[in-house]
């Protein structure tokens, strides 16, 4: 299994495609590796510089993360920076699957704790540990750490577990 | 309780349900391009699973970036050349024959009725014009679908539009979808799939039911479903003739697949679009759209014809009907871009190519190439291109560029003028 703790970045917007996660420029590129220095290059946020996803394992962000392009390069080239988890109000479809397919952690929570996530957290240097046997994660600033509960289906648990789904596939069918 | 369309093809596909709403689902069609599939191919060698589940089911073409513009485009095309070669994957469409895949595939008829079919590309929710269940993955789900032939999904919730009325004249699929993804929002179809049905959508051709279905992944749609009818059967015909002893045979079989009456929906929109003006997206999303006129005078830096969504031959001749005797503007250039060898050739027999070229446009080779800013037409910073392609995403044809999308028709008056402009003044 993925390492699924670290420091989180928080991204403020919602609609955050795959070609601002990764732009199509660098799908020329044949390895995951090479891939790292270009993430979220063309994201343009008024909170957010270029660079910011160093030494950060988690996303926090709004709604439709991941829509546009089925390119898994947008997956990858957030595992090659070490951010396995992205939690968010909602996720593209193909985003997700390939999130899950690769093992990885795409984590949906109400429009709720996505505003208090941000409100509260988001100018504090904040971590995230994801406890996927509780379904809980733990986030923790200077000032507290509290838990959040999270729900994913059976599938998407498993695929975490396995480490993605070609191993399962491979298995089961 | 009747089914959907998804729903009927889901049943005769389930492989088995190993969750809670986990439909793995046997695959008619696995297709392939040189941008997503190469790293399906490595990964698959590297784990000596360098297999593939029945080549005669798997098609592959070089469209994103051809001819290859650089050594790592080049080895793009050939990890995946060489990979056709060794799985003697018969249906591999290199340079010369190659085309824009969700072009390519549906003219040499691999889409059918009823099918499932997968690739690693978003816009593979086009194929859902021909009544199947066509969905874009991931290189993941490619790799699996390669190797086993398999896919997981969830239960294909479906939205269905009911389009009533007639669509004015210079107004067409492109105007509507784009109206459809106003009203949907970019994330207001996402797990779920979209029929397009009614009045509009029967009168329709293949090439503006694809246009159609294209875009449904711009509202967050898995696939967009036409039902199949004698449309359908006239265009896979060829194809298809050995199958069926009559064409009205055909239709009654195929037919099978349609909703049911009394099928369940998430949500069902119902419009009569006759008044439904050309349209045009402003901003960074595809949901951002307004009429053409509300943009009326916008400048432009180039014009851009081509893609899977408006790159086939109706739409070359929309454009060249309107750009006939007539040149672009001098502040303005134009690139076309034929979607296949065989939409290029039809339209040079019909002398649209001399009246691209006389207007003043570049007539590209077929390929992805600008759609996406890969090659063959990349925006400088700051400039702005009235194209018919699907996607307006910041920087997404080059960065620090804007894109407006339109149909071939508005696209063309644009040239002309060198600014957004509504093309019915130019119909003659």
């Amino acid at each position: 299994m993925k390492k699924f703790s670290g420091k989180v970045l928080f991204l403020d917007r919602s609609d955050i495609n795959t070609d601002e996660i990764i732009p199509a420029r660098y799908l020329t590129e044949i390895t995951k590796e090479a891939l790292k220095p270009f993430l979220l290059e063309d994201l343009t946020l008024p909170s957010f510089n270029n660079g910011d996803f160093k030494s950060k394992a988690v996303i926090v962000t709004r709604a439709n993360f991941g829509c546009g392009s089925s390119r898994e390069h947008a997956p990858w080239a957030l595992e090659v920076n070490g951010i396995n988890v992205v939690i968010a109000e909602s996720f593209a479809r193909i985003f997700r699957q390939n999130m899950y397919n690769c093992g990885m952690l795409a984590i949906e929570l109400s429009k709720e704790k996505i505003d208090y996530l941000l409100d509260y957290y988001s100018d504090k240097d904040t971590s995230i540990e994801i406890d996927i046997d509780n379904d809980k994660i733990i986030v923790t600033s200077i000032e507290k750490t509290e838990a959040i509960d999270f729900q994913v289906s059976e599938f998407d648990k498993t695929l975490v577990k396995e480490g993605g789904w070609v191993g399962y596939a491979d298995k089961n069918y | 309780m009747g089914k959907t369309i998804a729903e009927k093809i889901f049943d005769a596909h389930r492989v088995n349900e190993p969750f809670p709403d986990t439909h793995v689902l046997k695959l008619d069609r696995v297709f392939c391009h040189e941008i997503t599939t190469p790293i399906a191919i490595t990964d698959l060698m590297s784990r000596g699973m360098d297999r593939v589940f029945d080549p005669t089911k798997i098609k592959a073409v070089i469209d994103h970036v051809t001819p290859a513009k650089d050594s790592k485009t080049a080895e793009q095309g050939k990890i995946l050349r060489d990979w056709a070669k060794r799985h003697e994957i018969k249906d591999f469409f290199d340079i010369g024959r190659n085309g824009v895949c969700h072009a390519i595939f549906p003219e040499k008829g691999f889409v059918r009725p009823g099918y499932t079919v997968i690739m690693g590309d978003s816009h593979t929710c086009t194929h859902g014009a021909f009544g199947a269940f066509a969905a874009g993955i991931g290189t993941t789900d490619l790799e699996v679908g390669i190797l086993k032939g398999v896919c997981a999904f969830h239960f294909p919730k479906t939205i269905k539009f009911v389009l009533n009325g007639t669509l004015k004249p210079g107004v067409y699929a492109k105007d509507l979808i784009l109206f459809i993804i106003k009203e949907l929002t970019v994330n207001g179809a996402t797990n779920m799939v979209i029929e397009f049905t009614g009045p509009v959508v029967d009168a329709m051709s293949m090439e503006s039911r694809m246009t159609l279905c294209n875009m449904a992944i711009e509202a967050g749609g898995t696939c967009g479903i036409c039902y199949p009818d004698m449309t359908t059967v006239e265009y896979l015909w060829k194809f298809i003739k050995d199958e069926f002893e009559t064409k009205e045979d055909a239709v009654k079989e195929y037919s099978k697949w349609i909703s049911d009456s009394d099928a369940e929906y998430e949500k069902i929109f119902e419009y009569d679009v006759s008044s439904l003006e050309p349209m045009v997206t402003f901003g960074y999303k595809p949901d951002q759209v307004k009429t053409v006129s509300e943009m009326d005078g916008t400048k432009i830096d180039q014009i851009y014809i081509g893609s899977c969504t408006n790159g086939r031959i109706e739409d070359l001749r929309i454009a060249a009907s309107i750009l006939k005797d007539r040149k672009i503007s001098n502040d303005v250039r134009a690139i076309v871009s034929p979607a296949t060898p065989a939409i290029y050739s039809m339209a040079l027999k019909e002398g649209l190519i001399e009246i691209f070229q006389d207007a003043g446009f570049c007539v590209t080779n077929p390929t992805c190439g600008a759609c996406l800013g890969m090659s063959n037409g990349v925006l400088a910073n700051g400039e702005s291109c009235a194209s018919t392609t699907n996607r307006n995403f910041n920087g997404r044809m080059g960065k620090g560029g804007v894109v407006h999308l339109m149909s071939p028709a508005s696209a063309a008056a644009t040239a002309i003028e060198g600014k957004i402009i509504n093309s019915q003044l130019y119909k003659d």
